[in-house]
């Protein structure tokens, strides 16, 4: 076995001091009609050399999309990642380090948490951050959550039909058995009304939860929407896109409460989805209600300054089931990546990079829009992604013609919003080039139809 | 000879004009902001961010890493958290562009390689579980629980009965009552006996028709293999209740014995702890979960299906809970665990567990005449060993012992868990130890107990820091760098 140590000279000192006869009467404890009285069925073991091969192969039946053309968004972005950021993130004290139990021996840890809270925070403009939580989907839910329990409202939440779909659909999962009230405000014009918002809240209502851009990419009103939630006595939840924000407003500047964000945008890989990191960040009086790990400042025994996992009573080990939550993990290595990230950019690079995405999806709309077959369903100001309408409605066939030939032109919208069946929804990274972009507003142009166009 | 200017905070590090990556020129046609965003929307000044080049953060950051002790460069015998040798093919194959690189909403024509994979380690996951249904998607272990706790309650909702407790032995981890209070049950503590075993009397006695889940850690917390696990499954199944296993120690029986076969209904896996994933200062982790037939509908979606045209998301599931992250799971993670499992095949996993039990009962016989074991001369994969003896004697407590350990190069042990045995040190070596290092440890072990208690009472003292004030920590929680004049504010962006 590759990672075993013990050679068989050994194996026979280490049983006769532990005083057996065999390996097999270690497991003298398991009952015996437990035992598996056969191998377990999973195929044999293969060497490095044949196990490289056998996922070579796999990696190659896939196709993929970071060095194709992709267009794909909808909260997993094409991002590029420079080399720091794997150079820094692979090194082997970082990487194979656990949970800083021990704040002697993980110092590097808690000082990068420490770092990753403090640039979090000043990005979003909120007093503090944790050191990250699952996804954005999972870290929107626990605001929710962490707005119940501070405001004490338990019964009713108001979401916008904006927020991605997968985001309401964990939130729902996590809320089904607590009998919350769930009101879903509609978003036709790709964003929310605000005379629609000021009906829904009540006041007995715990949260607003707004995505800004949101999942098509529009602006919301977000300081309207806010004077709404906080006029009724509901907190203001912001799920923000961290590269938006080298370019728009901080939701700290307009009295957002909590503000979570997916981070796979600041320098992580979109590995099919996951690990990904959940940004959290809030208001001061919020702390000790917020979930997962916080690196402290603090000093040592000789007065130097030093840093220390805090605020530990929150947590499952020490308060268990009156705990904040039950996380117990934190991505600590993808947070690593993020600050690192953005250490690397700092403002003048974040703020390039926001408005190349800012300007070239502008570009791309204008473009697109332009194509007879498309139109834009929404007016709204967009940043980073936009709607798309096939007026075919040939979504599908459209979309997998540009992918057999190496173009992922968006996402299908029809999954989520049936009225929207007819979409798609297309994101520009600072990656793209205008030549990319014109040549896929070429091919929509001149992929068939399956009504040939009444004029030319 | 340590560097203590670069591992300063960075924006103490900062210089306005510094920078370090640049972006390509827009190339398309230069249109005023003002047309493309409402002024309203955009903030008036650059982002708050340090200014550095790049030397400063590849500097900073490597400085940062040394101070740390990782798996790579020490033992780490950190019970319960597994923290065993992560095998660097996995880290390249889990790297490669055509694992990496993936969309999660590309084309499944395009993914059939990764959901081939992901299909596979459900199978796989599924036998080693000795349960038929598997879902990949939580993120992490605690999720695994949490999932698998609203699927019970899905569960009873669907059969009518309105079920309210979920059990838990007092040795448990402190996931199990969270995650049963997160998931709105009412969370309930069953006593273990000295041995350190359910107390089947306390058990029988908490048992009800409002019982949901009892939930079991086997091999438990204290490195025990429960011997009365089938027992235990009757009594929750005879009141109509759910066995629920954490897998957190699953390293211990791979291949030995697996939970659907001594009667657990629903379990996580900790593939970062099983199956070796890179820890990373915390996570990611990944918590799959198995279940048997009769939950598998309402296990959360999507899973990966296989028909005649090949492999696809199957998020047509009406009884599924639905699904408790965004995409389909910690997949990086996952990649890993796939990578381990095929690197060690039937014959390979179960070495992996006999010689993870071997090392923690060959340090166990080596430590036991200073250190006692409450729960007796042998165990699984850990053991706890008990200080109350040093401390009552010399006043040497598991916290010096740990701390004192960090000097002699040897990451601490778990201490003060589980919280029925006084001055604990959990210790779990893996199965990725020699016996040299254990040699060593053990010796180390000795060497400490019979230093003067003042000299520990101080440890450690070769370390970049030592005993850092945690109660100041807490009582004036500072979490972020205070923006001080020494911070300076962004250079204006040049109008060019």
């Amino acid at each position: 076995m590759p990672f075993l140590l013990n050679t068989p000279e050994d194996e026979q000192a280490m049983l006769a001091a532990i005083g057996v006869a065999s390996l097999d009467e270690l497991f003298a404890m398991v009952p015996g009609d437990l035992r598996l009285r056969r191998e377990l069925a999973i195929p044999p073991a293969l060497t490095e050399i044949e196990l490289t091969a056998h996922m070579g192969a796999l990696a190659r039946a896939n196709v993929a999309a970071g060095e194709k053309v992709c267009f794909l968004g909808g909260g997993s972005y094409d991002h590029f990642i420079p080399a720091v950021v794997d150079a820094i993130a692979g090194r082997a004290e970082f990487y194979t380090s656990y949970t800083p139990y021990q704040a002697e021996a993980s110092q590097g840890n808690l000082q990068a948490f420490f770092e990753y809270q403090t640039l979090i925070s000043r990005l979003t403009g909120m007093e503090v951050a944790n050191a990250s939580l699952y996804d954005g989907a999972t870290a929107a839910t626990e605001a929710v959550l962490m707005s119940m329990s501070a405001t004490g409202r338990a019964g009713h939440i108001v979401t916008a039909a904006s927020v991605h779909p997968e985001y309401r659909q964990t939130l729902s999962a996590y809320l089904h058995h607590l009998e919350v009230e769930q009101t879903t405000v509609g978003t036709p014009t790709g964003a929310i009304a605000p005379q629609d918002l000021f009906d829904a809240v009540r006041d007995d209502t715990a949260c607003v939860l707004v995505q800004h851009p949101n999942f098509f990419g529009c602006l919301e009103e977000v300081e309207r929407l806010v004077q709404i939630a906080h006029d009724k006595g509901a907190m203001f939840i912001v799920i923000a896109d961290p590269i938006s924000l080298g370019l728009l407003k901080r939701p700290g500047d307009y009295d957002a409460d909590i503000v979570v964000a997916e981070g796979q945008s600041l320098g992580n890989p979109m590995s099919f989805g996951g690990p990904y990191l959940g940004i959290m960040a809030c208001r001061e009086r919020l702390v000790r209600r917020m979930p997962g790990r916080i690196a402290g400042q603090t000093v040592d025994r000789r007065g130097k300054r030093c840093w220390v996992l805090t605020l530990q009573t929150r947590e499952q080990h020490i308060r268990r089931d009156k705990a904040t939550s039950n996380i117990c993990t934190n991505q600590g290595l993808l947070a690593l990546r993020a600050m690192v990230y953005l250490a690397q950019l700092g403002p003048h690079g974040l703020r390039e990079a926001a408005e190349l995405c800012l300007r070239k999806a502008h570009y791309a709309r204008e473009r697109l829009a332009a194509v007879e077959r498309l139109e834009l369903p929404f007016a709204r100001p967009t940043f980073k992604e936009f709607v798309v309408r096939d007026r075919d409605g040939q979504v599908a066939s459209l979309l997998g013609e540009l992918a057999a030939n190496d173009v992922f032109a968006g996402v299908p919208l029809a999954t989520w919003y049936p009225e929207l069946a007819d979409c798609f929804l297309v994101a520009v990274t600072e990656k793209r080039t205008r030549k990319e972009i014109d040549a896929l507003a070429a091919s929509l142009a001149s992929s068939n139809r399956k009504v040939a166009p009444a004029h030319a | 000879m340590r560097n203590t200017r670069a591992t300063q905070p960075l924006f103490d590090l900062a210089k306005p004009g510094r920078r370090a990556t640049r972006f390509p020129a827009s190339d398309v046609p230069d249109v005023p902001l003002s047309k493309i965003l409402p002024t309203t929307a955009v903030a008036a000044t650059l982002p708050e961010l340090p200014e550095l080049a790049e030397p400063d953060v590849v500097r900073h950051f490597t400085n940062l890493s040394t101070l740390n002790m990782s798996v790579d460069t020490h033992f780490y015998p950190l019970g319960s958290c597994t923290m065993k040798h992560n095998p660097k093919r996995n880290e390249r194959l889990a790297s490669l562009p055509g694992m990496l690189d993936l969309h999660p909403y590309q084309p499944e024509e395009t993914l059939q390689g990764m959901l081939a994979l992901l299909y596979e380690l459900q199978q796989m996951l599924a036998e080693i579980a000795g349960l038929p249904a598997v879902s990949l998607q939580p993120a992490a272990g605690a999720q695994g629980e949490f999932s698998s706790l609203l699927m019970a309650a899905a569960y009873f909702r669907e059969r009518g009965e309105r079920r309210t407790k979920v059990l838990a032995p007092d040795s448990a981890h402190g996931t199990n009552p969270a995650s049963a209070a997160v998931a709105g049950f009412q969370a309930v503590t069953v006593k273990s006996t000295p041995q350190g075993f359910v107390d089947l009397e306390d058990l029988q006695a908490k048992l009800d028709e409002h019982t949901a889940v009892f939930m079991i850690t086997n091999p438990n917390t204290l490195g025990m293999f429960e011997p009365n696990i089938k027992r235990i499954a009757e009594m929750v199944h005879g009141v109509g209740g759910l066995l629920y296993l954490d897998g957190a120690n699953m390293n211990a029986i791979l291949g030995i014995c697996r939970p659907g076969d001594f009667g657990a209904d629903m379990m996580h896996f900790n593939c970062h702890k099983t199956f070796s994933g890179p820890h990373g200062s915390g996570g990611p982790g990944a918590g799959p979960i198995a279940v048997t037939a009769t939950l598998a509908p309402y296990l959360p979606a999507p899973l990966v299906a296989r028909d005649g045209k090949g492999y696809r998301l199957d998020n047509d599931r009406p009884k599924s809970i639905g699904r408790v992250r965004s995409f389909f799971g910690n997949v990086g993670i996952l990649v890993r665990a796939y990578c381990y499992i095929r690197s060690h095949g039937p014959d390979g996993l179960k070495r992996v567990s006999e010689h993870a039990v071997l090392n923690a009962n060959y340090l166990l016989a080596r430590v036991k005449h200073i250190f006692p074991v409450p729960q007796g001369d042998r165990c699984m994969h850990e053991f706890v060993a008990s200080a109350a003896k040093l401390k009552a004697d010399k006043n040497i407590s598991a916290m010096d012992i740990a701390k004192r350990l960090l000097d002699y190069g040897f990451h601490a042990p778990t201490v003060y868990f589980p919280p029925i045995v006084r001055e604990a040190l959990m210790i779990e070596p893996t199965e990725t130890e020699s016996k040299e290092t254990l040699d060593a440890f053990a010796e180390t072990l000795f060497r400490i107990t019979e230093e003067p208690a003042d000299l520990l009472h101080e440890a450690p003292h070769t370390t970049p820091i030592s005993r850092p004030d945690e109660v100041r920590a807490a009582r004036q929680p500072i979490m972020v760098t205070p923006v001080t004049h020494e911070s300076p504010a962004p250079t204006k962006k040049s109008e060019s």
